[in-house]
């Protein structure tokens, strides 16, 4: 049994998530995203090696969506309404409620300010968005028999979900992107302790360790309050849903609390449309906001009217999109970035080619359709991403413990760095595919057979082994009872036994043993071993005087239960294994029985001449053919032969 | 497997309560109050003096007379709430999981937490715990005004209680306090505290729908939804022996909880089901369309699937719309007890559409102390919700209307009656939406009083309440009163269509539903009754165990010649986790060597035991036993050479004397050659 997996995107890079995993026959593709930084055909995942004749729809069982961003999803309507998938679509409520709208906004991006060739329309999105399943956190979905899903907390976005998939025996997680610590608006990751084959997680600060966020939070509040307070603006570029609350949500605090009065804008209604949907999801926020009755009535914030830009006076707005692609945050940002007095602030991760990632490694000049803007104005980089840090991924693998780990959406050398580390560390067969490879890992399998009420039972009872921890002092005999003041080690290691039976036309079956027989119609037939045992007393009292009591010494006639513990004493002297059990009568070790033979001609007593022999005792032993070995040692001992091992 | 049915319950808000034995674990479904029993107490007096002359004048009077009950004869004093009584012959510490599936269900809850020796694990799903939650906050706070009123309790317990006082009531009153068999008055309880409910929601785990629920890692429970009432559930509990389905009051179509997941259902082996909404309903069932030659699937599911009932229901909340709006226009008020908490905000939307319609502009109050936290919470549970609600959310609008409408200021929502706010913004006639439906609690009461005159104003009131019991203190009424009843269940023509679509291999329902099934034959059905106790035959024979492919690769496998069986020996150690039986490989598989035989049947033939002895250079003689009498087939084999040694074999057990270890060894393996053993 084994697990396939194909990485179409984001392997040994940050872009176009989309991960094909088969387990067991059913495929499912994780995640469908576009790659920002490309206009070209690589800028969607290469969906023919999925399928050669692109009949996706026998491909592949289903797709899931962790969150809407559009690395995650940018590539669905495409896939879905041009490549022809119809099978189901997986995704949680609220990345059902706003994945729409990124990708609406991104659409119209394209086409009203690029004014590039549309890759599909409003319909498309519509139309793909019909197909779509919204699940509910911990919701086990049968997706069909064989194939079961499930979302997990993931922090990151609001809805964004890491996904758990079963077939069979075998199981693996797919994360999406995740955050391990709890933001201004969105708790942290928590997933179940899942049994694994396989965890595909995001590696995107493979290497980075943050310390606390509050730190960072007010460093960025500082910059934007010196801003304002100097009679300057600042542009926030973000994407128009996550980023922008959680910054809203500080914001609008610190604003109450310093009782400022600087406008805060949002650029079009498309945040404020956006804060309905969190009104709407508050479930899926943290607990801290859960708790605040309206989180998502901002008291401060306002609408931005494209009039403002020029006017007088200091501001704070939000503008999407967030890494200065285009749009209208790149159109303030012309207008904003020549002036010293104002800020802008990009977030912690910009793509290579946008103009925020040019702004982030300190271009002083940026050339924009032909005109040089002079860049002057204060830049300020969030030190705060909705990302796990490196030391999140390792507690989350160590978590998860799976058997694999495969690292996607991350940067190859620090992924590198990683992958080492998860397998130094953690012991985990870690991998970090590039696009387009694949990869096959072995999986769980169980064999299943029906087990028996006495089986089951069996497996419950007790298996007691009581092993003394001093080896020179075995105080078992009655007469020391008192001085066994050793602790006593108890075992209780239970162990299954039991009979599989695989009849012809019928499901195999697990049974006791005794079960078998009733199943057979037979009898149990023991095979016992016996052998009357001569034993020199005079010796036996030689060799124990030492450590018996008077009171033991003074019976000089050998009756049985004084012979009995003799032969205790001397057998727990000279034996290291069993548990020597003295019952008066007879003794026991395991299976192996002793008693006095008291007939003048027993059966099993074959050694001749010892019995002319004074103060010669029999004992009649028998015992089981499984405790041979030991029961000849017993003899041996008791025949003061030394054991010759064969 | 016992189930016992503690009681019936009786509609919509006093669901069934039943405790199931399963995989020897005590699982009790929901934990209601019977709040319709409240209405033997009178509602709170409007003035105190004329209360205390009619208790005294009361007693004097009293007699055992029948007469039509007046208001007087009701219990002047703060209510007590009636409890399931045969809940408490069960030991609550032997209670271990309890299974809520409706707010409804909840409210005895804190009766049972509060008892000392309560652990049970209690699982609710989340919408459904906090509904409940705020329903039992506002219980106490209603109550309040009665303690308040009657002041401290005596601890002798209250008058009413006592026998010479229930002798003396009605018998129509008797009847609710007693119950049919007069026992039941050891169910009655004063209310819990505030700080009861916030220790037993402390005791909940909230589930989501269809999230796994471990117990004990043993039984894997589910909830899924039922669409009687947001968060209103059943649930699914499975083990290594099966799965066990209890299905509640559950509806196919419904305007406002997601609707009835029969198909999550579907496959389970026992079916317990407590639907029992269509107890007293009349309907005819049409047995020729469902007979059991009916097997065609796809008709099947379109019989249950049809909306046929949605637009019933929705047909119904038109008329009480047009109702209202009625009496408006006569300058009359409207009062609307809360009841359902869905039907409740589907009027809400409706009677403003209908108002805009009729371009009026009446106010709409909703008076409850829970009634703000209420609707918030409502607006953010689209997860809980039926489809059209659900795209509501898709397309960024307001999962209900009175987000808007409270914004536009249609809806004024007021804690209480007393409320200053109340007070500056009160306007005649309005429409208001008030507890309780029992018309013994809360501000209804107050404003049917002021109401019950005038005879344009309208009470619209649930079927389920006795609404000539429930109006008697308010009487004479000129009010007018519109009952009305909703869906608390499935209608009884889609019972046996379901059930044959889930395909169970037993069916449990209630004796007095038991001619729904003339003739079935794909699946056996049992009849219970209530505090009778009956016993479920084992699902299936076995437990499904899994065995590790690093056990199965060791398997040495014996091919029984006679039986045409393969059998092999099984060790490892047995993990019960998450409701499944594994086998997994053992720590230190120390004895992995011992590949002998420890188990051996069959009787041997000295013939062949000779022949087998032989062939390993021992040789010897039979003796025919005759010492022994019980050993006819028994012989012994004596052996000279190489060395002297016996073997003594009888009908069930072989006896192997031999002085020396290198004999003994030889003469096992020929004895393990001649018989069978594994």
């Amino acid at each position: 049994m084994a697990i396939d997996c194909l990485v179409l995107g984001a392997g040994q890079e940050v872009g176009k998530s989309c991960v094909v995993v088969t387990i067991n026959g059913k495929r499912i593709m994780f995640d469908c995203g576009m790659h920002m930084a490309y206009n070209d055909h690589r800028q969607y995942p290469d969906f023919s090696r999925i399928s050669k004749s692109c009949d996706f729809n026998n491909a592949i069982d289903c797709i899931v969506i962790t969150h809407f961003h559009l690395d995650h999803i940018g590539a669905l309507p495409f896939f879905t309404e041009i490549c022809g998938y119809n099978g189901p679509i997986y995704m949680t409520y609220p990345t059902r409620a706003l994945a729409p709208i990124m990708l609406e906004d991104y659409r119209k991006v394209l086409v009203d300010r690029r004014g590039e060739v549309e890759q599909f329309t409003s319909d498309h999105i519509a139309e793909c968005m019909k197909k779509v399943i919204a699940v509910d956190l911990k919701q086990t979905v049968q997706v069909d028999k064989d194939l079961q899903i499930r979302a997990y907390y993931a922090g990151h976005v609001l809805g964004a979900a890491m996904f758990y998939a079963k077939v069979g025996d075998s199981a693996m997680v797919y994360t999406g992107d995740y955050n391990m610590t709890p933001d201004r608006h969105l708790g942290a990751a928590r997933i179940d302790r899942l049994q694994l084959d396989l965890l595909i997680t995001e590696s995107t600060y493979a290497t980075t360790v943050r310390d606390s966020k509050y730190a960072r939070e007010r460093e960025f509040l500082k910059a934007v309050h010196k801003c304002v307070a100097g009679g300057g603006k600042v542009l926030i570029p973000a994407f128009a849903l996550g980023r922008a609350q959680e910054l809203c949500i500080l914001l609008d605090d610190y604003w109450e609390r310093m009782n400022l009065r600087v406008p805060i804008y949002f650029s079009a209604g498309l945040t404020i449309q956006a804060n309905m949907y969190y009104k709407m999801l508050i479930s899926w926020t943290s607990q801290k906001v859960k708790e605040t009755y309206n989180a998502f009535d901002f008291k401060n914030v306002h609408n931005f009217d494209r009039s403002l830009i020029d006017a007088p006076g200091p501001c704070v707005l939000f503008a999407t999109p967030g890494m200065l692609t285009g749009g209208f945050s790149l159109e303030v940002f012309k207008h904003w970035a020549p002036s010293e007095m104002n800020l802008i602030t990009l977030p912690g991760y910009c793509l290579a080619g946008t103009i925020g990632n040019k702004l982030m490694s300190g271009n002083p000049t940026i050339e924009l359709e032909g005109t040089k803007i002079d860049v002057r104005c204060q830049i300020h980089q969030l030190a705060f991403s909705p990302h796990t840090d490196g030391k999140g991924i390792m507690d989350l693998v160590k978590f998860l413990s799976p058997q694999h780990v495969i690292l996607v959406h991350g940067e190859k050398p620090k992924m590198a760095t990683l992958k080492e580390r998860i397998q130094s560390e953690l012991g985990i067969k870690c991998y970090d595919p590039a696009n387009n490879e694949s990869m096959c890992i072995p999986s769980t399998h169980y064999v299943k057979a029906g087990a028996s009420d006495a089986f089951i039972r069996s497996c419950m009872n007790p298996n007691f082994q009581f092993l003394k921890s001093g080896s020179e002092e075995k105080s078992v005999s009655g007469s020391k009872c008192t001085e066994g003041t050793l602790p006593l080690w108890i075992k209780d290691e239970r162990v299954a036994e039991g009979i599989l039976v695989l009849e012809k036309s019928e499901k195999a079956k697990v049974v006791h043993q005794d079960e078998l027989l009733l199943m057979l119609g037979e009898k149990r037939h023991e095979v016992q071993f016996a052998y009357c045992c001569p034993v020199n007393v005079d010796e036996l009292e030689k060799f124990t005087t030492t450590s018996l009591t008077p009171t033991a010494r003074m019976l000089r006639d050998p009756n049985k239960s004084s012979l009995i513990r003799l032969l205790v004493a001397k057998l727990s002297r000279k034996l290291s294994e069993g548990n020597i059990q003295d019952f008066g009568e007879h003794l026991q070790v395991e299976s192996f029985h002793l008693s006095v033979c008291l007939k003048d001609t027993c059966p099993y007593r074959i050694t001749n001449g010892l019995e002319d022999k004074p103060r010669t005792a029999f004992v009649c032993c028998t015992w089981s053919a499984a405790d041979d070995k030991l029961a000849r040692k017993i003899i041996s001992a008791m025949e003061n032969r030394d054991l010759v091992e064969t | 497997m016992k189930f016992t049915c503690l009681c019936q319950g009786g509609g919509f808000n006093f669901p069934p309560c039943h405790i199931l034995n399963v995989s020897g674990f005590q699982v009790l479904f929901d934990c209601p109050l019977d709040l319709s029993a409240l209405t033997v107490f009178s509602p709170l007096p409007n003035d105190f003096y004329k209360a205390i002359c009619e208790e005294n004048s009361d007693s004097q009077n009293r007699q055992k007379v029948e007469k039509p009950l007046d208001a007087n004869d009701l219990i002047f004093a703060e209510p007590w709430y009636k409890t399931v009584n045969n809940l408490h012959l069960w030991n609550v510490s032997f209670i271990d999981v309890v299974l809520i599936s409706s707010p409804m269900g909840m409210l005895g809850l804190p009766f049972l937490t509060r008892m000392e020796g309560f652990s049970a694990k209690i699982y609710i799903t989340e919408a459904a715990a906090r509904i409940g939650q705020l329903m039992m906050e506002e219980l106490i706070c209603m109550n309040m005004e009665y303690r308040q009123f009657y002041g401290a309790e005596e601890s002798s317990g209250p008058q009413w209680m006592k026998w010479e006082e229930l002798e003396l009531l009605p018998s129509a009153l008797r009847k609710i306090a007693l119950g049919e068999d007069g026992s039941e008055l050891g169910g009655w309880m004063p209310l819990y505290s505030a700080a009861h409910v916030t220790d037993c929601i402390s005791k909940v785990q909230t589930l989501r729908f269809g999230e796994e629920a471990c117990y004990n890692g043993i039984l894997i429970i589910k909830a899924f939804s039922s669409g009687l009432d947001m968060g209103a559930c059943n649930w699914i509990i499975s083990g290594a022996k099966g799965n066990i389905a209890y299905i509640s009051g559950s509806n196919f179509a419904s305007g406002h909880a997601m609707d009835f997941d029969y198909r999550a259902i579907q496959g389970s082996d026992l079916i317990l089901y407590s639907d029992l909404s269509s107890l007293d309903s009349t309907e005819d069932i049409d047995q020729s369309s469902f007979s059991d030659d009916n097997n065609n699937w796809e008709e099947l599911i379109n019989s249950l699937s049809n909306y046929d009932e949605s637009v019933e229901e929705m047909e119904k909340l038109a008329f009480i719309c047009s109702c209202a709006i009625d009496s408006v226009k006569a300058g009359g008020s409207v009062l609307i007890p809360i009841n359902r908490v869905g039907v409740f905000l589907q009027l809400l939307e409706q009677i403003a559409i209908f108002m805009e319609c009729s371009s009026l502009k009446i106010p709409i109050y909703i008076i409850s102390s829970v009634a703000e936290e209420l609707l918030a919470y409502t607006n953010t549970i689209p997860e809980w919700l039926c489809k059209q609600r659900q795209e509501k959310l898709f397309s960024g609008d307001p999962l209900f209307a009175h987000v808007k409408l409270i914004k536009e200021k249609k809806i004024h929502v007021f804690p209480a009656v007393h409320s200053p706010k109340l007070l500056m913004n009160w306007q005649e006639p309005c429409i208001v939406f008030s507890p309780h439906w029992s018309l013994r609690l809360g501000p209804t009461i107050h404003l049917l009083r002021r109401w019950s005159g005038d005879h344009n104003s309208l009470l619209v009131l649930e079927n389920e309440v006795d609404a000539e019991l429930a109006v008697l203190p308010f009487k004479p009424i000129s009010m007018k009163v519109l009952q009305c009843s909703f869906l608390s269940g499935k209608k009884l023509q889609k019972v046996q269509p379901l059930l044959k679509i889930l395909q169970p291999k037993l069916v449990l329902i209630s004796s007095t539903e038991s001619h729904i099934f003339s003739d079935v034959t794909s699946f056996s059905v049992s009849h219970y009754s209530e505090n009778e106790t009956i016993h479920i035959p084992s699902l299936k024979e076995s437990a499904e165990l899994e065995i590790a492919a690093d056990i199965a690769s060791k398997f040495q496998w014996r091919m029984l010649k006679q039986k045409k069986m393969n059998i092999t020996r099984l060790k490892g150690r047995l993990f019960v986790n998450h409701g499944k039986h594994q086998l997994l490989p053992e720590n230190e598989p120390g004895g992995s060597s011992q590949t002998r035989p420890f188990l051996h049947w069959g009787s041997p033939d000295p013939e062949n035991l000779l022949a087998e002895l032989s062939k390993m250079g021992i040789n010897g003689s039979v003796e025919r036993c005759m010492t022994d009498a019980e050993s006819e087939d028994g012989f012994t084999v004596k052996v000279q050479d190489p060395e002297k040694s016996m073997i003594e074999v009888r009908a069930a057990v072989t006896v192997i004397s031999a002085a020396d270890k290198n004999l003994a060894s030889p003469i096992v393996k020929a004895m393990e050659n001649i018989l069978e053993g594994i």
